[in-house]
């Protein structure tokens, strides 16, 4: 008898879970303003990306054409497929002293991956990941980035 | 009453009365048989691809997407430009097929909507054959299709195939016995199997609320059995996309695979048609009581607008099971079958019988 009792329960508490699945699509179904689909080519002027979504590396700079890099290269090293160049330069302090910095910082657009993991090398947030996404192009050279602006030289106070 | 002027016997009557004067009575049957033919073929055709592109909508909107929105004005033409494109395609047979059950498959498959559509009545003189045993037709040759799909599955020379064909076979024998005593049921309720006499029968109110309890359990059962007959989600696993890549339509190209595609929603929507009819009252507009000014406002509707707002309905809820519940394994589907919708359904058709016997019914 228990188990005859147990069998119609079961067909009860079945056909709710079913019911409650049913209400989760039925909300998705009528509220039709919340769907995620862009229709991009449309939109382009509108559009705005999610703040998670990595497009390019790119290199801030101030105003005063300031970049936080100094050039340790842990982003090449941590690049997994080489898309990173470091290429840097000794020069000569006020102080008297020979410091290496930053000459061109490198970077191969059309073999990076995205995976981030150059910025989470970073230890002086110099680089993050752009918003830009349209990066189709006629001409494959143009692939091949230098991040830091011509002329540009490292923030004060950003550790070595 | 007011909806008897949307009856379409005066002009299927006045078309036989064309005929029969002016042509031999032979050349009078061939003629409407061609007609008919032609009207139920466009019928498919069109009918078939528009439920394609509701499906791809209703998904997409269940899913929070926008579905098909670039050929055409909300994508309206996209079913055409995709069955364009399968009409175009090549027919491909591979080399280690049964030629014969191959190319026999898919037109199998393709008959039995053809055939189960005559008796639906679309509207108050809307149906084509109308027999005293409508109903058993309908289930008789609704299983039909199964020898198509098991051939498909057989014939393909494919693993994958036969599986699918296996699994199809094994889920809609067993969801037959569902659909069926269901529709026992509710024929128990209606004393009659023909079809446009259970339509009429519903006249003072549709079966479903003059049934009440057994009925509503019986439409339940008839709801999910349908949806396993017709092979679609949840209990797909015949044509499982990541399991048997297409199950038994795996080695079907363009037209053919297209004759499957078709069947599939056309299907769809006989199990809804027969939802319609047996328990929402066909083409019968929906009459509250004695509300006398709201049942005429309803009969100003024409019983076609009725039928397809039914039909609508019935196919909004079957893709609604689609699109939200996971797919059954082959041992849950015969469980479900075996042990909870068939002694559900055999101690339904007692309470009914009880519940006829007594007069509980309204």
């Amino acid at each position: 008898m228990k188990s005859f009792f147990n069998y119609i329960a079961e067909i009860f508490s079945g056909v709710w879970t079913l019911l409650t699945g049913m209400k989760v699509t039925a909300k998705y179904f009528f509220t039709p303003w919340k769907n995620v689909t862009q229709q991009y080519p449309e939109n382009r002027d509108t559009l705005v990306m999610y703040d998670r979504f990595r497009g390019e590396v790119i290199m801030p700079h101030n105003e005063n054409n300031e970049h936080k890099c100094t050039g340790c290269g842990l982003c090449e090293n941590a690049c997994p497929n080489g898309s990173i160049e470091i290429i840097s330069k000794s020069i000569v302090n006020e102080e008297g002293k020979k410091k290496r910095i930053i000459d061109q910082h490198i970077y191969h657009l059309g073999m990076c991956t995205f995976c981030n993991l150059c910025v989470r090398a970073c230890p002086s947030d110099a680089i993050v990941m752009g918003q830009k996404f349209e990066h189709a192009h006629w001409d494959r050279s143009t692939f091949t980035k230098v991040l830091n602006q011509p002329g540009s030289k490292i923030m004060e106070g950003i550790k070595e | 009453m007011a909806f008897e002027k949307y009856d379409f016997t005066p002009i299927t009557q006045s078309i036989h009365q064309a005929l029969i004067e002016n042509v031999s009575p032979l050349l009078t049957t061939i003629i409407e048989w061609t007609i008919i033919g032609v009207l139920y073929l466009l019928f498919i055709a069109v009918f078939g691809l528009f439920l394609v592109y509701a499906e791809r909508k209703v998904c997409a909107a269940f899913q929070q997407r926008l579905g098909p929105m670039r050929v055409g004005p909300w994508g309206l033409l996209q079913t055409i430009a995709d069955f364009i494109k399968l009409l175009m395609k090549e027919l491909i047979t591979p080399k280690s097929v049964d030629k014969f059950l191959y190319n026999l498959a898919p037109f199998i498959v393709i008959i039995v909507p053809f055939l189960t559509i005559s008796v639906i009545p679309f509207a108050p003189g809307l149906q084509s054959l109308d027999f005293d045993i409508g109903i058993f037709f309908v289930t008789a040759v609704s299983s039909v299709g199964v020898i198509g799909v098991l051939l498909a599955g057989w014939a393909s020379n494919n693993k994958y195939s036969l599986i699918g064909g296996m699994r199809s076979g094994a889920q809609i024998v067993s969801y037959e016995l569902s659909v069926g005593m269901s529709l026992i049921t509710m024929v128990i309720l209606a004393g009659t199997m023909q079809v446009s006499e259970i339509v009429e029968l519903q006249r003072g109110g549709w079966f479903l609320f003059k049934g009440h309890i057994p009925a509503l359990i019986a439409f339940t059962v008839f709801v999910i059995a349908g949806t396993a007959e017709t092979n679609r989600g949840p209990f797909d696993l015949a044509e499982a996309e990541s399991e048997l890549t297409a199950g038994f339509h795996t080695e079907y190209s363009g037209i053919k695979f297209a004759f499957f595609f078709l069947a599939e929603y056309i299907n769809l929507f006989i199990v809804a048609a027969m939802a319609t009819i047996v328990f929402l009252g066909g083409w019968m507009p929906f009459h509250f009581g004695d509300w006398a000014a709201f049942n005429n406002v309803m009969d100003f509707i024409p019983g076609l607008v009725w039928f397809f707002l039914k039909v609508f309905g019935i196919i909004f809820l079957i893709m609604w099971f689609k699109w939200t519940f996971p797919r059954l394994r082959i041992d849950q589907i015969l469980t479900l079958e075996w042990k909870y919708l068939l002694p559900i359904n055999l101690f339904n058709i007692l309470l009914m019988a009880t519940m006829v016997l007594l007069g509980w019914h309204w």
